[in-house]
């Protein structure tokens, strides 16, 4: 119980520093480089919940993100629609496309899924680029409005977008807690673990990976649209395979497969990278083997490693204290304390 | 017939691995399929339970021809299975891992967990109470809360166990259980699955314990080279000439 | 019809390349089971040595091939002892990450110490010759004989010595390799160091036609997967025909549907395959 509390305790913590973040600098250029974190944050979360838990690995997810961008500065450029309707829409348009790829990706596995995904990713960054006459090709689009009010609030300011932001990554948080601590989550865990004993304890593999892929595409898309109106321009970069694989790393530094690995990843990454503005496109050279080192070494990242010293230590402390708390830890309290009348 | 098969056979390329099989699961009692090694069991296993189609020939559980449907809807009729490698989550607990063994009985979806709806929640309380029950069957109270990976072999076993019964099945079809176990948790899990005929569901299985087998199964099928060559109960096969020289001449007997 | 022959050859010129960086793929895949994300980085690499070793050391282009050759296949063996072998039992996912974090930072380091300018290769043979009514440069012709002969060369290699009869017995089984008393760590090795070999060859032809920068590797190690998965994953003359067979598409597809959407025909040929046979055209059953 007492470490339930601990880890709500931290995640409040978190939150509450994100909410008065704005007031401790004065410096907007650090509130930019913030917002622009948490939304790729949001397309980490996307990843983690298809790579990390259900165990496949897309490499088309830029392609999404760019996908959601486009969507959202075509209706609003091109169309002229209401900021939030084709706010919405990208989204929508987004889940479609990735339910239409899903079933025909999903139908291959492992080494096949990224193979695909990866081809499917650069398809889909060749017609943004190619496909002129809706995207402007090269030239990028540009003037795609900042949100549009809702309600009073007006998001033009760098601050209320940086709220903006946060409330979007908060809800995108809240959803994949919910989701790995329910019966799904668990259902994913076990696509995961093994495909063969999941089929043969009656989970319909196809239509639990279905979902997860779409809503994994959703929030890539999410991430888009929140990118296409804080940026204000895109052009056909925003769907190459780099932007995939800059996902990647976050989400392998921080701890793929973890709860909190999106956000220690790219807040981590996303800083250093600001702090080593002169290595800027040689980042690589670093990162680069990074992510092979930990592959090897700490193959679950920050989050993953911490957690798992913690354990050990845990368990050389009191063996019995952890055992009976690790297994509560990871479920809400609704049926532990229940007392068992079969048998 | 509860569960039986006609003329199942199954070819991989040139090599025919089960041959025109018909076998029946006589309703509550235990099962066994032996034979030497390479004889087609597992295979045999693999498209009754739908992970293999077979090449031809039929299965029917319950007057219901299900020869050609997926795994999982097989799973959903009452249809569950062990494999030899466990297959478990080992960086998650036994409890954990037993879980997501009735979610088939559950209804709740992506949308019902985003809302924590209160149909997730009574489901979630179901799959936890049922978790609770086959752990305590099997014989798990104990390590429940442990992680899967610092198991014994034997517990493993018992977990898998646990995570078939957890889908409320009819009959269990367990490939080699007592594989890589030594003698005394071989009579321990012998006692278990006894215990699960006795709580009325039907246990066919694949093993090479053949003092295991006798002593535990109503009936036995012999495959040899994908063929059944006999099919009785435990005295008929120990004193069938054709099983004998099957074994004398292929391999050993484990 | 002149335009249709003038294609054809083209679709071969390009098709040797494609053909040997397949090969390359498909070795390593065959005996590690690795999709190898950082093979393209291997051929970009190899342009660039050869180039380095012609414009800086004023190596002749054949020398500086062979230069190149060994050295990116010691790259190669190196990426085998320090990441794939480590991680020789680690789930499936991470052997691609860890592959991805090659590539990355072989290209980042090539853009480090190369610059991202686009560069030439000069070739001795950039003559232009008039053959049968056909008009194309030496170095085209060049191409496609040394491709074929490498791949005759690798063909003998694997076939006929002993050392190349053990990397297709670890191509066919693992396990038993291991059993009859093959070394798989130096099979491996050696493995790495032919698909290294192979891409640098690749790039080494193919740079004076084309140009040299850090991103050069990205599309072709993707039309190589869509070769290999046309070809079967792990087959020696499945990559050779699939990379022919592309090669061919793309250039009648340049003339005759877009040249805008040429590089998109490999990637639609593999989403259609895919599509119809989700594990891989000649499949060997299994996942």
């Amino acid at each position: 119980m007492a470490k339930i509390l601990k880890q709500r305790n931290i995640i409040s913590l978190l939150i509450l520093i994100a909410i008065v973040f704005p007031f401790l600098t004065k410096n907007e250029y650090f509130i930019h480089v913030m917002t622009l974190s948490f939304i790729w944050m949001i397309g980490v979360y996307g990843l983690n919940l298809l790579a990390g838990y259900t165990g496949y690995l897309s490499l088309a997810h830029a392609g999404f993100f760019a996908i959601g961008a486009y969507s959202l500065g075509i209706l609003t450029v091109k169309a002229e629609m209401n900021f939030w309707l084709a706010f919405l829409l990208s989204l929508l348009i987004t889940g479609i496309l990735g339910f239409l790829i899903g079933l025909i990706a999903l139908r291959t596995k492992e080494h096949f899924f990224a193979i695909y995904t990866l081809c499917v990713g650069y398809i889909i960054y060749l017609v943004i680029d190619k496909w002129d006459s809706l995207t402007e090709g090269v030239r990028g689009l540009i003037g795609i409005p900042a949100p549009g009010k809702a309600g009073p609030i007006n998001f033009e300011e760098p601050l209320s977008q940086y709220y903006l932001v946060l409330f979007f990554l908060l809800v995108t948080v809240l959803i994949v807690y919910r989701i790995i601590h329910s019966l799904s989550g668990r259902t994913y865990i076990a696509i995961r673990n093994s495909e063969d004993l999941a089929l043969t304890i009656g989970i319909s593999t196809m239509k639990n990976k279905l979902s997860v892929f779409v809503l994994s595409t959703i929030f890539a898309g999410l991430s888009g649209a929140l990118y296409a109106s804080f940026i204000r321009f895109i052009g056909p970069d925003i769907g190459q395979i780099s932007v995939t694989f800059d996902l990647l790393t976050y989400l392998l530094v921080g701890g793929i497969g973890t709860l909190s690995g999106p956000i220690v990843g790219t807040v981590l990454i996303v800083w250093l990278s600001q702090e080593l503005q002169f290595l800027q496109d040689y980042r690589m050279l670093i990162f680069g083997p990074v992510l092979t080192l930990l592959v090897i070494f700490y193959p679950r990242g920050i989050v993953g490693a911490l957690t798992g010293w913690k354990h050990k230590r845990d368990e050389k402390r009191k063996p019995q204290a952890a055992r009976a708390s690790s297994m509560a830890f990871g479920k809400s309290q609704v049926t532990v304390d229940k007392p068992v009348k079969e048998g | 017939m509860f569960l039986e098969t006609k003329g199942l056979t199954k070819r991989f390329g040139g090599n025919t691995a089960v041959n025109n099989v018909d076998f029946t699961v006589e309703q509550g009692k235990i099962n066994a399929i032996i034979g030497p090694n390479g004889a087609g069991k597992s295979t045999f296993f693999n498209l009754i339970s739908g992970f293999h189609p077979p090449t031809s020939g039929q299965v029917i559980f319950k007057g219901q021809d299900v020869t050609k449907m997926p795994a999982n809807k097989i799973a959903e009729l009452g249809v569950a299975r062990t494999f030899q490698t466990t297959n478990l989550f080992e960086q998650s607990t036994v409890l954990d891992n037993v879980i997501v063994g009735h979610r088939l009985r559950t209804k709740s979806t992506l949308f019902d967990a985003i809302f924590r709806t209160g149909r997730l929640k009574t489901e979630e309380a179901i799959c936890r109470e049922k978790a609770m029950e086959v752990i305590e069957f099997t014989g798990l109270m104990h390590v429940m809360g442990k992680q899967v990976g610092s198991l014994s072999q034997e517990e493993k076993k018992r977990t898998a166990f646990a995570l078939a019964l957890a889908t409320d099945p009819e009959i269990v079809f367990l490939d080699e259980p007592a594989a890589g176990i030594n003698p005394d948790e071989t009579e321990g899990l012998a006692e278990l699955i006894k215990q699960i005929a006795k709580k009325g569901i039907t246990v066919c299985l694949i093993e090479h314990k053949m003092k295991m087998i006798m002593k535990l199964a109503d009936k036995i099928m012999v495959l040899n080279y994908g063929e059944k060559i006999a099919e009785g109960t435990p005295e008929q096969i120990q004193n069938n000439p054709t099983v004998i020289k099957a074994y004398l001449g292929g391999s050993a007997i484990a | 019809m002149e335009i249709f022959v003038q294609q054809m050859f083209n679709g071969l010129t390009i098709g040797s390349v494609y053909a040997l960086v397949a090969l390359g793929l498909t070795l390593v895949y065959g005996i590690l089971h690795i999709p190898n994300f950082a093979h393209g980085a291997l051929y970009m690499m190899g342009g660039y040595i050869t180039l380095t070793m012609m414009t800086n050391f004023g190596l002749h282009y054949w020398l500086a091939i062979l230069v190149s050759i060994l050295a990116v296949g010691l790259i190669g063996v190196l990426m085998e002892r320090l990441v794939f072998h480590p991680l020789r039992h680690a789930p499936p996912i991470h052997d691609k990450i860890a592959a991805i974090g090659i590539l990355l930072f072989l290209e980042a380091f090539a853009q480090y110490v190369w610059g991202a300018d686009y560069q030439t290769m000069p070739s001795p043979y950039d003559q232009v010759v008039h053959l049968f009514g056909l008009t194309f440069t030496m170095q085209r012709l060049l191409i496609i004989v040394f491709a074929i002969a490498v791949m005759i060369l690798l063909y003998v290699f694997l076939k006929k010595t002993f050392i190349g009869a053990t990397i297709i017995a670890m191509s066919q089984d693992r396990e038993g390799a291991n059993l009859v008393g093959i070394n798989t760590n130096r099979t491996a090795m050696l493995t790495f160091l032919i698909s290294g070999g192979l891409a640098s060859i690749a790039c080494s032809l193919a740079a004076p036609i084309n140009l040299v920068f850090p991103g050069m590797g990205q599309l072709v190690i993707l039309k190589a997967f869509v070769i290999i998965i046309l070809g079967g994953m792990g087959s020696i003359p499945g990559a050779i025909l699939g990379g022919y067979i592309l090669g061919f598409s793309e250039s009648l597809g340049a003339t005759y549907i877009s040249n805008d959407y040429k590089d998109i025909i490999a990637f639609v040929l593999l989403v259609i395959i895919l599509s119809v046979k989700p594990t891989g055209l000649f499949a060997k059953g299994g996942h």
